[in-house]
């Protein structure tokens, strides 16, 4: 499905939120211009990693700063102790495709 | 005679703890001002050279103060060493536990975690058990039953928060946990909050901490001479004073079981001195709104949403005559607490999961 256009993500390192029914999801920007995509919510609690800070292949969750890298979906520094749910991503006629399947 | 209220349980394994939980106040959705995400970005920036300058200053005058008063030991003049030492051990370890627990602190993570484990040693809070116990503080800020670090719980128990002030409480709850963990043993309440798989570690670092305070006691016996002491341990008694005096302000006298950081937490202006000890934590209605906005940043943060804001106490005196009274009132009402009022510009506050309606009262005193 279409989660957002090329452009709507204005930075590099930066990570935006995207609703699809009752699913939430963070599509990411890295550095080097690659998009990605994993749930939206922490594994930790309900925090909307949108809201985040994205440093290098990390992202850090707004609520208590558990880490994970969004490329892997890798939990990485408490208190996050599960991995994230990772999506595959495809970028097609500007838009920024995942795969939720 | 004096109404009759609900007593609260402050217990994280007890009745509140399930009502919290039932009401939704638990892991609730809590109000945010909001702020431009460009903004928010620049203002989350982190950066090592400020807390590398903070912390070669911080060992820097540990080192020269620890220096001094090995060197006047047995004189007056060891008495100011050991004054600015204690602070500096006692009460400044506090904020680099609290800021490189955050992570927030330096922009490289080895530096947080080396900083923390040196200041969660200093300050006597197991690592691991501090880590969780934090962030269900910033989950359940105050909710009765889930928060593990209510300051001043109600009714406000006077003798114990006099006694903080040299840490005799919490150092004497410190040691013993400590030797509780090192012999294996992990309370109801610490399983509440702390994952299965992290409770091994819990157990680990208590095992430590009691040989290097066996080394220290051994030291002082086989000196005769409490001088060991006094530069390692003691000095989270006879340093602990400032931490407490910025560390009451935070929360206390201030509405319980709310999901609005504006009626629950404080901002108070402090001097450079204070500020420098606390890392910048006198914003703190800003840092528990923002918490990935590291201790540099804050007064930026501050100017940034201070529309939305009570107004900050101008200094900690004014901190103090405005808690104290509540503090004294809530003897007798423990459903008192101090309503600030919100500038003209704020949106309101947020109260719609409140569990009852509190007696509260505004700045000007109308009940509110």
């Amino acid at each position: 499905m279409v989660a957002c256009a090329v452009g709507d993500i204005e930075d590099r390192e930066d990570v935006i939120r995207f609703d699809s029914g009752d699913r939430t999801f963070a599509i990411y920007r890295s550095a080097d211009d690659e998009y990605f995509a994993t749930d939206g919510y922490c594994t930790h609690e309900h925090a909307h990693l949108s809201d985040g800070l994205v440093l290098g292949d990390i992202i850090e969750c707004p609520k208590h700063n558990g880490r994970f890298n969004f490329k892997t979906g890798e939990a990485k520094a408490a208190p996050v102790c599960v991995n994230l749910n990772i999506y595959p991503v495809m970028i097609s006629d500007g838009k920024v495709m995942i795969d939720v399947r | 005679m004096a109404p009759a209220y609900a007593k609260r349980d402050y217990s994280l394994v007890g009745p509140n703890a399930q009502s919290a939980v039932a009401s939704g106040l638990a892991a609730a959705e809590w109000y945010h001002t909001d702020v431009p995400r460009k903004q928010m970005k620049d203002l989350m920036q982190r950066s090592d050279s400020a807390a590398i300058r903070d912390t070669l200053i911080w060992f820097g005058l540990l080192a020269a103060c620890g220096a001094g008063s090995i060197v006047y030991w047995g004189t007056w003049w060891c008495v100011p060493f050991f004054f600015a030492y204690g602070v500096l051990y006692g009460s400044a370890s506090d904020s680099r536990w609290h800021e490189c627990g955050h992570g927030t602190a330096f922009r490289t993570q080895w530096m947080n975690r080396a900083v923390y484990q040196v200041a969660s040693f200093m300050i006597m809070r197991n690592p691991v058990t501090w880590r969780w116990s934090h962030a269900r503080h910033h989950t359940d800020t105050t909710v009765v039953g889930r928060d593990a670090e209510i300051g001043v719980m109600r009714p406000p128990d006077l003798v114990r928060l006099f006694l903080n002030f040299v840490g005799i409480v919490d150092a004497w709850n410190a040691m013993r946990d400590m030797v509780r963990n090192a012999v294996g043993n992990i309370s109801p309440v610490e399983r509440s909050f702390i994952p299965t798989t992290e409770q091994p570690r819990v157990i680990r670092v208590a095992r430590v901490w009691s040989a290097l305070y066996v080394v220290v006691i051994g030291a002082s016996l086989a000196t005769h001479s409490i001088l060991p002491l006094m530069l390692v341990g003691l000095p989270r008694l006879y340093g602990a004073w400032h931490m407490v005096m910025v560390g009451l302000l935070q929360h206390a006298g201030l509405a319980e079981d709310v999901t609005d950081h504006r009626l629950n937490t404080r901002t108070v202006l402090m001097n450079p001195v204070s500020r420098f000890l606390y890392w910048n934590m006198n914003y703190h209605v800003e840092h528990h709104m923002f918490p990935m906005v590291p201790y540099h940043a804050l007064p930026r943060l501050h100017e940034t949403i201070k529309d939305d804001l009570p107004a900050p106490n101008p200094s900690i005196i004014a901190g103090y005559r405005e808690m104290i009274p509540a503090l004294l009132k809530q003897l007798q009402y423990q459903d008192y607490y101090v309503r600030r009022a919100l500038p003209p510009t704020a949106k309101p506050f947020r109260e719609e999961l409140h569990r009852a309606p509190d007696m509260g009262v505004n700045a000007s005193g109308a009940v509110g």
